[in-house]
């Protein structure tokens, strides 16, 4: 079954690292992800701008889109992975490698997929895509 | 187990990092004396390094160290008065019912204004530009006297002073308490937004061996930019000045070369350019502009995302940097963005216009290092030499750091082999 981990946490505390600290996270989520790919369950993973960038249409009232994420919160949505997991409790072990590559007082949220389509764009976007 | 303390510890002190600006805010409302309000605060990040690592963090360590900072002044108030004893180790220990109301107290706009209030009580009218820079780094950046002093080039016992007194002349003056009013909230935005350019182009103008000392205030600047953008989501011009800082910063790897002279615009290795900085800053132009109201910053922060755009130098839309420029002139006219136009005037229409467009400027600019650079720049291109390299020594005379006079100095070098 194919699992999204959605990662939360607080921009305030990501954003006051230190750039050595977010390199060392990055390496480490790197491998992380590496390997889920070399056992060929990673179907995809993102990062997120800063939600400041965000704006967010509302539906209901004709279509008005206003600035900022769709929820003001104290953890904010920062990316996220698509992992094909053996059931739930191998999907809560790939979070575990995260979290110990990323600790933090943040939180993965772990959804299973109901229905994914991988997509036509057939490439790697971003200053991480290589 | 270990590696997971010592990672904590990094988290500890982004925590508390992150959590200052809007802790001091708080305290100071609270306590209406900025002294107490710091105390308070250093009085709660010491607890929340003892009590974090043994309770596990809080839910919320902005509201932990508010609520545990006002506990612990008011405890200092009572030991004085040598009244009740103190209740605080339960209260460090049993937090989450307080954090809880305090937290849903903090949302909102009471919030907001709070580190408005902070950030703009550094913007005393009284104090000097770099006064007030170094004041908001103290207090709401929270960076050390030593690393500030380090950033300015000064000792430490003369920036200590500085702060001291650039303090005292804020605890004299009428701190504003009321909730502001939207034209009062709309001119403290504007005065906190120019203070926060401040500290960028502190950072941003240091050149060759000063970089690494100032580089930090630029990512400082743009760390209260953020800041400012979360509390204020809707206004276009911090989206602009977020924009602009990102926009600038994400070429601070490109700008000098290894003996730390300046590497100008056009020669810079755009692979070394912050690609991730660039997305963000141009994400946040798009969302500015459907407001259809543009700023200054805005507009400067569309013309630095015109150079992040091109691929290479060559690629550059110099009609549109024109343009943007023009309507720079308009929203705020001043001597240096006429000269800025200059510069895409002259790929556009040719040296000769460019000139043209400056030489009124002269009297304006007879003390401006950029002013002659530019002039000299010009004639070269018009093979009027001798003029040129007048221009160029008068450029010299008036550099800003080692780094422009010897940038200067290799056009007069190619002056001469042109001269022959």
């Amino acid at each position: 079954m194919l699992y999204a981990l959605l990662c939360y946490d607080s921009e305030d505390v990501i954003g006051a690292w230190s750039a050595d600290q977010e390199r060392a996270v990055l390496a480490r989520l790197g491998l992380v992800e590496r390997a889920l790919a070399e056992d060929g369950r990673l179907a995809g993973a993102a990062r997120l701008l800063p939600s400041t960038t965000a704006v967010t249409l509302c539906k209901a009232r004709e279509s008005l889109v206003i600035d900022g994420p769709f929820a003001e919160t104290k953890e904010q949505l920062l990316g996220f992975f698509l992992v094909e997991c053996d059931g739930l409790e191998a999907a809560i072990e790939v979070a575990r490698r995260l979290a110990v590559a990323n600790p933090g007082r943040g939180a993965y949220e772990i959804r299973p997929v109901e229905a994914f389509k991988p997509g036509v764009l057939g490439r790697a976007v971003g200053s991480d895509a290589a | 187990m270990s590696e997971m303390a010592s990672l904590d510890a990094a988290w500890i002190d982004a925590a508390i990092t992150s959590a200052r600006p809007q802790a001091v805010a708080a305290l100071l409302r609270y306590f209406r004396d900025l002294e107490t309000a710091e105390e308070a605060f250093q009085d709660a990040c010491l607890r929340a390094l003892k009590a974090w690592p043994k309770n596990g963090p809080p839910r919320d360590p902005t509201a932990w160290l508010i609520l545990v900072g006002r506990n612990a002044a008011l405890d200092g108030v009572r030991k004085q008065s040598r009244s009740a004893p103190l209740p605080a180790e339960e209260l460090i220990s049993d937090l989450d019912d307080a954090e809880t109301a305090l937290a849903e107290r903090l949302d909102g706009d009471h919030y907001r204004d709070d580190v408005l209030r902070l950030l703009f009580i550094c913007c005393h009218p009284d104090l000097p530009a770099t006064q007030q820079v170094a004041v908001a780094l103290r207090i709401v950046s929270g960076l050390s006297v030593r690393q500030i002093a380090r950033a300015f080039l000064v000792g430490e016992s003369a920036m200590e002073q500085r702060i001291t007194r650039a303090k005292a002349r804020i605890g004299a003056g009428d701190v504003p308490f009321g909730a502001p009013d939207p034209t009062e909230r709309a001119r403290r935005l504007s005065a906190v937004s120019s203070m926060i350019y401040l500290v960028f182009n502190e950072g941003y103008s240091a050149g060759g061996a000063e970089v690494k000392a100032r580089g930090s205030l630029c990512e400082e600047a743009i760390r209260l930019a953020r800041l400012l953008l979360r509390l204020f989501p809707g206004e276009p011009e911090v989206m602009g000045l977020t924009a602009l800082l990102l926009l600038q910063h994400a070429r601070a790897d490109a700008r000098f070369d290894d003996q730390g002279e300046v590497v100008p615009l056009e020669e810079q290795d755009r692979g070394l350019w912050n690609r991730r900085m660039i997305a963000e800053g141009q994400a946040l132009i798009d969302k500015a502009v459907r407001h259809r109201r543009p700023g200054p910053y805005l507009v400067q922060a569309a013309i630095a995302a015109e150079h992040g755009r091109a691929e290479r130098a060559a690629d550059t839309d110099w009609r549109r940097i024109d343009l943007l420029y023009g309507d720079l002139e308009q929203l705020a006219p001043s001597p240096v963005v006429t000269l800025n136009r200059a510069v895409a005037v002259s790929k556009t229409a040719g040296p000769e216009a460019a000139l043209a467009l400056i030489e009124p400027l002269a009297p304006k600019l007879s003390g401006y290092f950029y002013f002659f650079g530019l002039k000299g720049g010009l004639l070269q291109q018009l093979g009027r030499a001798a003029e040129a390299r007048q221009a160029f020594d008068q450029a010299i005379s008036l550099a800003n750091s080692a780094a422009e006079a010897a940038h200067i100095r290799q056009r007069l070098d190619q002056l001469a082999r042109e001269g022959g």
